[in-house]
């Protein structure tokens, strides 16, 4: 009552193109991450060079006009496994993240629906599953079925769906006491239907966030076990593994080192600085701070 | 001279006007009602008056406390004011406290920072104010927190802390909106003593005519952030000069013209009928394997609703009432006893097999801004009870249903392609009747449907629900705790205290006659204008 509609209702809220223009994080994040994707997709038809086309007599040069990042001991040019690699980052990634996400989602929404036993079962197992170091569920998932990049990606997938399920059990939860749920479920609607119609829509904002974040970790994560040869196997270039292999010659070449790990950095910061931003830009109390 | 004076004050926020030429003044000793509906400026004329306006304002004109030109005082000048000379007191006790902090700690802080006292003598002196606003120590040691609170009594705590170091003014801003009537009249009652006590001045603010006839010496009459009428509380409110003040004390008494239905006899079978229906709660964890006694919300209720009747189920907060409504709308099952709508028990039933009942009643909530999804349309918000019917309707079909029921209701079906934040509270509030009236149901279940709406808005809303009782013949069961609409709209009224029903009558008897003591609490405390105006009308005889 005493509340003043101007408060309410802000006539003054600028308009939302303004607010990404204007969120420096944002906007720096969807640059980088751009950027690497581009650079992933430009890999399917151009490289500088084609990797599996070993020059032994070109192994371990430096920055030249032909070769930009230099060559690795087998004369493969770095910038076109870069090129390569991050497609590799990322559609594991991209499909642990939807894995996470398909799983997690139904059953932290379910949870917060049905509430009771289901509920404390369902979350409890989540908290086994989380207790798990991801590193060494995902050694023990390669050490069973064997190394490759479909393997790395069950072991990322299933480690995040936990933080998914969490996540959508947690906003869910701060939806379900509302009048209009209330009203919803006075017009007869399920519980599933109340779910689909009016809980997912209003908890989207925080998977989305949730998403890039673990968009990001899932790259750390692909390298992690590239480095310990459990991801994606020879021929195939992955971050993690020409990490590893530059190790050895790292007084000799440094920037066989360098120029993987920069990409990783470079990748997992632009994510978390669109994820950042996106919070920023769907969380109206936040908008109005700014 | 005047405690605070403020002449010609003149208020915009980013270019947006919000106060013009606004002229009022508070003598020690006196109270000041400041009256006006939603967004007429009186929150930000008190707002003003602490500086604690949002950055983007601009004021003109001149505010002086005490002999202090307020508008040109510096930041840290006010700090010294803030809290020691002016008080605050705020609508939502619920969120005015800070929930990690004791409640000693809260009233101490204010005094050590003021007084500069040490933290011994700062923890007499609130034990020594909790003590007056009634928390005696016994039941209240400093070492409360505030959930441990009630509403009530951390109203009590906020005023503690507004009242401390005996402020010259204080400012209390709808300070009884959110409690029920019976915590009202004693936290008004409160509030009196202190102004008697100390001299102090007091700028009340609220939309409640009755409340300030029964609490001001002097009222001010704002609109549009204009001051409409001012004078002496009996002569503004008997007299009724201005248009817009009549207006107000219209609103806040009106009573929708209907015809009252008889309550027939055994032809017409009862709609509802509620038999022995108990609700009982799980107690408190205490242990891993231990719980406390189970809390009973609602204990051992009977009663039945005729067709075409509108019956009041009013009691005092936390007595039960909502969760009455939440197990006859099939919400929530009855922990014992039970619910039959039009014959068919509701009780054990799964979602599918109540369907038919679902179509045959709906609810309409208090608050008009949190029961919609915000993501949704209109057309989409109105057609949701439309999944209850068991053919479904074509997408023209739907459409002209939604058009027929915002019509109904007083809109326009223009407006179903509109999303709810673009109306305003009384709006959404037809909206939501809206969407309770599409299937045609016989019983609405209206939960303090108008308590969050202005007293001209309110009027509105009861004639509508008034009048859709007589043209669709609809059976209501209207929860709430203020009385004006219980005698505004219904036949019948219960009373309800500590989970049972204690009285049920005709509601012209009940409210003049009340035969039990919850009920004749209920009365007594509820604010009226009439009496109040008579009393101040007798003081001046005398």
């Amino acid at each position: 009552m005493s509340l003043d509609p101007t408060l309410r209702e802000d006539p003054a809220e600028p308009h939302f193109l303004w607010l990404v223009l204007s969120n420096r994080s944002f906007l720096i994040g969807a640059a980088v991450t751009l950027a690497v994707a581009a650079m992933a997709l430009l890999s399917f038809v151009w490289t500088p060079h084609d990797i599996t086309n070993l020059v032994v007599a070109d192994r371990l040069q430096g920055l030249s006009w032909s070769h930009p990042l230099g060559t690795d001991h087998l004369g493969r040019d770095i910038l076109s496994m870069i090129m390569i690699g991050a497609r590799n980052s990322i559609a594991v990634a991209i499909v642990a993240v939807v894995i996470g996400m398909g799983v997690g989602v139904p059953l932290g929404a379910w949870a917060a629906a049905r509430g009771g036993w289901l509920d404390d079962v369902l979350m409890r197992f989540n908290d086994l599953v989380f207790a798990f170091p991801a590193l060494l569920s995902a050694i023990m998932i390669t050490a069973i079925f064997g190394p490759g990049a479909v393997n790395a990606i069950i072991a990322i997938g299933i480690f995040n769906v936990p933080v998914f399920a969490r996540v959508a059990r947690a906003g869910a939860l701060s939806i379900w006491p509302r009048e209009f749920i209330l009203a919803a479920r006075a017009a007869g609607k399920s519980r599933t239907l109340i779910t689909i119609e009016h809980i997912l829509p209003n908890i989207t904002a925080l998977l989305l966030v949730q998403g890039t974040i673990q968009f990001a970790l899932g790259i750390l994560a692909e390298a992690g076990l590239s480095y310990l040869g459990l991801g994606a196997q020879p021929p195939m270039p992955s971050w993690g593994r020409m990490l590893f292999e530059a190790q050895t010659r790292m007084i000799v070449a440094p920037h066989l080192a360098i120029f993987p790990g920069l990409a990783i950095v470079v990748t997992v910061l632009g994510l978390n600085l669109l994820g950042d931003g996106l919070r920023d830009l769907l969380d109206p109390r936040l908008r109005r701070q700014r | 001279m005047s405690l605070l004076s403020i002449e010609n004050l003149s208020l915009d926020i980013a270019g947006l006007p919000i106060l013009k030429d606004v002229d009022l003044s508070v003598e020690p000793g006196e109270v000041l009602g400041l009256v006006g509906e939603s967004g007429s400026g009186k929150s930000m004329t008190a707002l003003t008056v602490m500086q604690l306006l949002p950055e983007a304002a601009r004021t003109q004109g001149r505010v002086t406390f005490d002999g202090i030109d307020i508008l040109a005082a510096p930041e840290e000048a006010m700090c010294r004011l803030r809290g020691d000379d002016i008080g605050m007191v705020f609508q939502e006790p619920m969120t005015a406290l800070n929930p990690v902090k004791t409640i000693g700690e809260q009233v101490a802080e204010g005094i050590r920072w003021h007084t500069g006292a040490n933290r011994a003598d700062a923890e007499a002196r609130a034990r020594a104010i909790l003590d007056r606003v009634g928390l005696p120590e016994a039941k209240f040691p400093l070492t409360r927190f505030p959930h441990e609170l009630s509403g009530g009594q951390r109203q009590r705590v906020v005023i503690a802390i507004a009242c401390a170091l005996k402020p010259k003014l204080l400012i209390a801003d709808e300070p009884t909106t959110a409690l029920d009537v019976v915590l009202q009249a004693q936290i008004l009652d409160l509030l009196r003593d202190l102004v008697d006590e100390n001299r102090m001045g007091l700028l009340l603010i609220s939309h409640d005519l009755a409340v300030v006839a029964e609490m001001a010496d002097r009222v001010t009459i704002m609109r549009h952030g204009e001051v409409v009428d001012a004078g002496r509380t009996a002569g503004i409110l008997t007299e009724q000069r201005h248009p817009y003040t009549r207006r107000l004390a219209e609103a806040s008494t009106h009573v929708p013209a209907r015809a009252r239905t008889e309550p027939s006899g055994e032809d017409r079978k009862a709609l509802l009928d509620v038999s022995g229906v108990t609700r009982d709660y799980p107690g408190r964890r205490k242990g891993f394997f231990s719980r406390a006694e189970p809390f009973r919300a609602v204990d051992n209720v009977s009663f039945s609703l005729a067709p075409g009747h509108a019956v009041a189920l009013v009691g005092r907060s936390g007595c039960g009432k909502s969760t009455l409504a939440r197990m006859i709308l099939a919400l929530d099952r009855p922990t014992a006893g039970e619910i039959r709508l039009a014959g068919e028990a509701l009780g054990d039933k799964s979602e599918a097999e109540l369907r038919s009942a679902r179509r045959n009643m709906q609810v309409v909530f208090q608050d008009p801004y949190g029961s919609f999804n915000p993501r949704h349309r209109v057309e989409r918000l109105v057609a949701e009870p439309l999944h209850l019917l068991d053919k479904r309707p074509t997408a023209a079909e739907r459409r002209e249903q939604v058009a027929e029921a915002l019509h109904d209701v007083g809109l326009s079906p223009s407006d179903m392609d509109k999303f709810p934040h673009q109306f305003s509270g009384g709006q959404r509030q037809r909206i939501s009747i809206a969407r309770a009236i599409i299937t045609r149901p016989r019983l609405i279940v209206a939960d303090e449907p108008v308590s969050a709406l202005d007293v001209s808005i309110r009027a509105q809303i009861l004639d509508l629900f008034a009048d859709l009782n007589q043209r669709l013949d609809l059976t209501y069961l209207f929860i709430t705790h203020d009385l004006t609409v219980a005698r505004a709209i219904t036949d019948e009224v219960m009373v309800m205290d500590e989970g049972r029903i204690v009285e049920r009558g005709r509601t012209q008897e009940v409210l003049k006659h009340p035969r039990t003591a919850p009920a004749r609490a209920l009365v007594d405390a509820a604010p009226d204008l009439e009496r109040a105006l008579a009393a101040r009308r007798g003081d001046k005889a005398l």
